[in-house]
């Protein structure tokens, strides 16, 4: 620890507290002695990033894993709230303006705020991204089902279709596209702020950012976030692929 | 015929046939309304008649046409369908056994054809084979391509997919079929096809159909008895077609029908229901003295003589300069005109004659043979019947 509080003088103090913020870091930029390195203008140093590429695999794969289970867990929670909201009209409003809440908090406080609460670690981290995905998940699950035309429910009811199957066998189909949409728009953001999990002590890319503390060699910065950016198109395509799957009667050419 | 060696339904039909249909004053009150929205409606439709369930916006025909299905609840009162009462069933089962169809058509969307068609077989677990043989049939039975079995239904057009509805509901061949609007929504040609293609398949099912329409033109071509219904589903009258037109039995009714019911009495009558005029015929080479004393028969309205053949079928209209001659010629002076069957329907009877420019025509049977003379006046003497002349009278009275 003691090259750590050696470095406090360089960074934040609060960042320095986090103590997930690598020492390699600086020891190699300091005995290195790559020309491009040298220069703090820099904006992007290939020889550095060939060199270090290695040390984005853990914390890629930790960020891909945080969005994977905070947006299965929103999803699983935000669901079951919007067909609750379904049933029961007047929960509405107060289910809408819960989320909303939880949506509208600034993240970074809301993962400072949960520190003395869950305690440090990537439970804490999955809380806080959980939390910001209910309210578009929530809100297009929603919006899906009530799009359903009333016709055709209406004949589902009228053909003998129980309560339950006209929700699981025409509403919930019917609303895949706009339940997917939710979670598309909801797995990029996550993708986004699952940077800040490293605030939690989640791990996750933040570390990579974090660590170049040093403002003046932003390299390390633009490697995590072209990662971030790549991580949340893979993500995407492939909720896309699954709704377009799950949707063939969208896709069909209309005479 | 590729499918018509088709094994013809080797399966049992649960629900074959056609079952009664009767209201028993039956009160429906929704919550929060002061009056009631059906009050003691009392109907009985026979098994296999189509009742129309006819009247303005808001008189209850709807509501209750639904309680029937129970996808709305009656107050108090009772229905049977088949003398077995619609409260004593699981309402989910009970609509399986009952078609419905309504003006949006509400086809899932997500679903195919076929899959739209195999909905209720589906939830009553009929097993796959049955299924597609019954999808199948159906298709066959609406006249629509087996192609379209695999599209969605955007796929198709507004027609086809009423048709795939109507096909929907009759997909477990249920006694009773409840119709709401079915052809609301359709262009005025298309709906015109699609009712005759409906007449066509009744007459091959012959189902209880219980048909709600606002439409009197509909309700007069579509129905075998209608119920004209006001406000809280009065019925003010519930007869045939010709009944509601010749005698109607309130104001309202005689209101609703139209002041052209006149008019749309021809729609229900055909050239044999009238008294046609008597027709001087002459055949080739008969003396013209004969033809000119048919011509001065007290009976004959007609000036000139109908020149047929051995048959007695029409050839042409003898002029004045034809009978100048000591024979009756081979060949008519003035074409023969329109000609018109006993079966044809008097509105387009009259319409051709207005078409043709002529005062009158001849109708000939069925084999071809002159049968009598219909004429302009005949059909408005017919209009100025007792029936219609009420209208006119009241028309001048109202002023006051």
């Amino acid at each position: 620890m003691s090259a750590l509080g050696g470095l406090s003088g360089l960074v934040h103090p609060s960042l320095a507290a986090i103590g997930e913020v690598g020492e390699g870091f600086f020891k190699e930029r300091t005995e290195g002695n790559l020309p491009c390195q040298a220069r703090t203008s820099h904006l992007f140093c290939w020889d550095w990033a060939t060199e270090h590429i290695d040390r984005y695999g853990t914390p890629t794969l930790q960020q891909a894993e945080l969005v994977v289970i905070s947006v299965i867990a929103g999803f699983v929670i935000a669901f079951a709230l919007g067909l609750l909201a379904h049933r029961v009209r007047w929960l509405r409003p107060p289910l809408l303006a819960g989320t909303g809440i939880l949506f509208a908090i600034p993240s970074i406080a809301l993962f400072l705020l949960l520190l003395p609460i869950t305690g440090r670690g990537r439970e804490t981290a999955i809380i806080a991204l959980t939390a910001y995905t209910l309210q578009i998940i929530y809100r297009n699950v929603v919006l899906g089902l009530d799009n359903v035309p009333g016709p055709v429910k209406d004949a589902a009811r009228g053909m003998g279709l129980t309560s339950r199957q006209i929700l699981w066998k025409v509403e919930v189909p019917m609303a895949v596209p706009e339940i997917i949409a939710g979670l598309r728009v909801a797995t990029v953001s996550t993708v986004a702020i699952a940077t800040l999990a490293v605030f939690a002590g989640g791990g996750g890319l933040g570390t990579q950012i974090l660590g170049e503390a040093n403002l003046t060699f932003p390299t390390a910065i633009v490697i995590a976030m072209v990662i971030v950016i790549a991580m949340g198109l893979f993500f995407d395509l492939i909720l896309l692929t699954i709704q377009r799957l799950l949707t063939p009667w969208r896709r069909v050419r209309v005479v | 015929m590729p499918t018509g060696d088709a094994a013809p339904d080797s399966q049992s039909q649960p629900h074959a046939g056609a079952s009664s249909v009767s209201y028993e004053n039956v009160t429906k009150r929704y919550e929060g309304s002061a009056e009631p929205a059906v009050d003691k409606l009392t109907l009985e439709v026979a098994a296999g008649e189509i009742c129309i369930l006819v009247g303005p916006s808001g008189c209850g025909k709807t509501t209750a046409m639904r309680m029937v299905n129970r996808t709305v609840e009656m107050t108090s009162g009772e229905i049977r369908i088949g003398g077995h009462s619609v409260r004593d069933r699981d309402p989910a089962k009970l609509r399986r056994e009952i078609g419905y169809v309504i003006q949006q058509v509400g086809l899932f969307p997500h679903r195919t054809i076929a899959q739209n068609i195999a909905t209720v077989p589906t939830l009553l677990g009929w097993p796959r084979e049955r299924i597609r043989a019954r999808t199948a049939e159906l298709l066959e039975l609406i006249r629509l391509d087996p192609e379209l079995a695999d599209r969605f239904p955007a796929q198709l057009s507004g027609g086809q997919q009423q048709r795939v509805g109507v096909a929907r509901a009759l997909a477990v061949d249920p006694p009773v079929m409840l119709m709401d609007e079915p052809f609301g929504a359709i262009d005025p040609i298309n709906r015109e096809r699609l009712q005759n293609e409906f007449l066509r398949l009744q007459a091959e099912i012959r189902k209880t159909i219980l048909f709600v329409t606002h439409d009197i033109d509909e309700a007069i071509k579509m129905g075998d008895r209608i119920a004209v219904m006001r406000e809280q589903g009065r019925v003010e009258q519930f007869a045939t077609p010709a009944e509601l037109l010749m005698e109607p039995a309130t104001e309202f009714v005689e209101d609703f029908v139209g002041a052209d019911r006149a008019l749309k009495r021809l729609a229900l009558m055909r050239v044999r229901d009238i008294s046609l005029w008597v027709a001087p015929l002459a055949t080739a080479g008969e003396p013209t003295a004969a033809v000119r004393a048919k011509l001065d028969s007290p009976e004959v309205e007609v000036r000139y003589p109908l020149l047929v053949d051995a048959a007695r079928r029409p050839l042409g209209w003898l002029s004045e300069r034809d009978l100048r001659a000591e024979t009756v010629p081979e060949r008519a002076d003035s074409p023969l005109g329109p000609v018109l069957e006993l079966d044809d329907v008097m509105r387009d009877a009259l319409a051709d004659l207005l078409q043709a420019g002529v005062q009158y025509a001849a109708v000939v049977d069925g084999a071809g043979a002159v049968a009598g003379i219909l004429s302009v006046e005949i059909i408005s003497e017919f209009l100025a019947s007792p029936g219609a002349k009420q209208d006119e009278l009241e028309a001048v009275e109202r002023p006051k």
